[in-house]
């Protein structure tokens, strides 16, 4: 927090470096809310003691 | 789009490692609690009369239960027709939890980094403790005030509400959190501190009846084996990225040279 020093990908302008950042941002909540949200049966039954064990709401 | 690369492949590793370690802290600790419960769940709530003080209550669904106890499994297994596909009992069902744990493990990481990238970067593991407790107190410590870990056959609010609160709860935190570590300012801070507060005030969606078959003792011991797995998640996913981190930084010009 306090060395700000370094970052990924030095190159990136500021406006795409925004857009890099979001877009990752936004495939890792995608992929949480499929996995750990989604109202699918199939998922559901798959990934149940994992929603339990993370105190996701469920059923 | 090397830094969109270079946050995948870093998300992926951390997600893979910390994946891997939180599936086997829960074959551990919370499946097995887990696996109890459902006990209690397909035994339909009020036969347990040995591990039930008789409150007049339960006498009266335990009674009830008893004389309606032959439609019970026909009931179960409707149930279970309705929703459709499961893995089976044991090794495939283990595995997909393994799976799940990996995938959302890198959804995670991925949130993690992106967000970290935009305060500097988690630079090396100390830095990534801190950003783990951060990430277990948005993720496991906010929502799980206002709705406890919950076992199979618990009585719980409508699904969607409860996931629209979890998550408002966890932008809120989030914001909070990120005030106070990143504004040198009094009135952001007492802002901050409001966005922390307000969802346990405008509180949970909480069930109507909180009757339950689950014993209260079993109940409690999930949620600090659930707690307790997710603090070390956290902890390992963080770390995992600022080691990690430090690797792809190191190397950054060259390997941007020789790919990009």
């Amino acid at each position: 927090m306090n060395t700000a020093s370094v970052s990924l990908g030095a190159s990136a302008s500021s406006q795409s470096r925004l857009m890099q950042l979001a877009l990752a941002a936004f495939l890792g909540i995608f992929v949480m809310g499929f996995v750990g949200f989604s109202h699918i049966d199939a998922v559901h039954n798959a990934a149940h003691d994992y929603r339990h064990s993370m105190g996701f709401p469920c059923h | 789009m090397t830094l969109f690369r270079n946050v995948v492949f870093i998300a992926a590793i951390a997600g893979l490692v910390a994946g891997v370690v939180l599936a086997c802290m829960q074959a551990y600790a919370t499946v097995p609690l887990i696996l109890k419960a459902e006990v209690y769940e397909q035994a339909g709530g009020g036969h347990d009369h040995a591990a039930a003080p008789a409150t007049p209550a339960e006498n009266a669904a335990g009674t009830m239960a008893m004389s309606s106890a032959a439609p019970a499994p026909a009931e179960a297994m409707a149930r279970a027709e309705d929703e459709g596909w499961a893995p089976a009992d044991g090794f495939e069902r283990f595995g997909f939890s393994v799976v799940a744990n990996i995938v959302t493990g890198i959804g995670f990481a991925l949130v993690l980094v992106a967000v970290s990238e935009f305060a500097g970067g988690i630079g090396n593991w100390r830095q990534g403790l801190f950003w783990g407790l951060a990430g277990f107190a948005v993720f496991t410590l906010a929502p799980g005030l206002g709705l406890p870990p919950e076992l199979p056959a618990m009585p719980a609010a409508d699904l969607v509400q409860r996931q629209i609160w979890w998550w408002a709860t966890v932008l809120a935190t989030a914001a909070g959190l990120g005030l106070i570590a990143f504004r040198r300012s009094l009135p952001l801070a007492i802002l901050a501190v409001a966005l922390i507060v307000a969802p346990h005030i405008v509180g949970a969606p909480q069930p109507d009846s909180f009757e339950t078959a689950i014993p209260e003792g079993l109940h409690h011991q999930f949620v600090v084996a659930v707690t307790l797995t997710n603090l070390v998640f956290w902890l390992v996913l963080c770390m995992v990225v600022g080691l990690v981190r430090g690797r792809f930084t190191g190397a950054a010009t060259s390997l941007r040279d020789s790919f990009a």
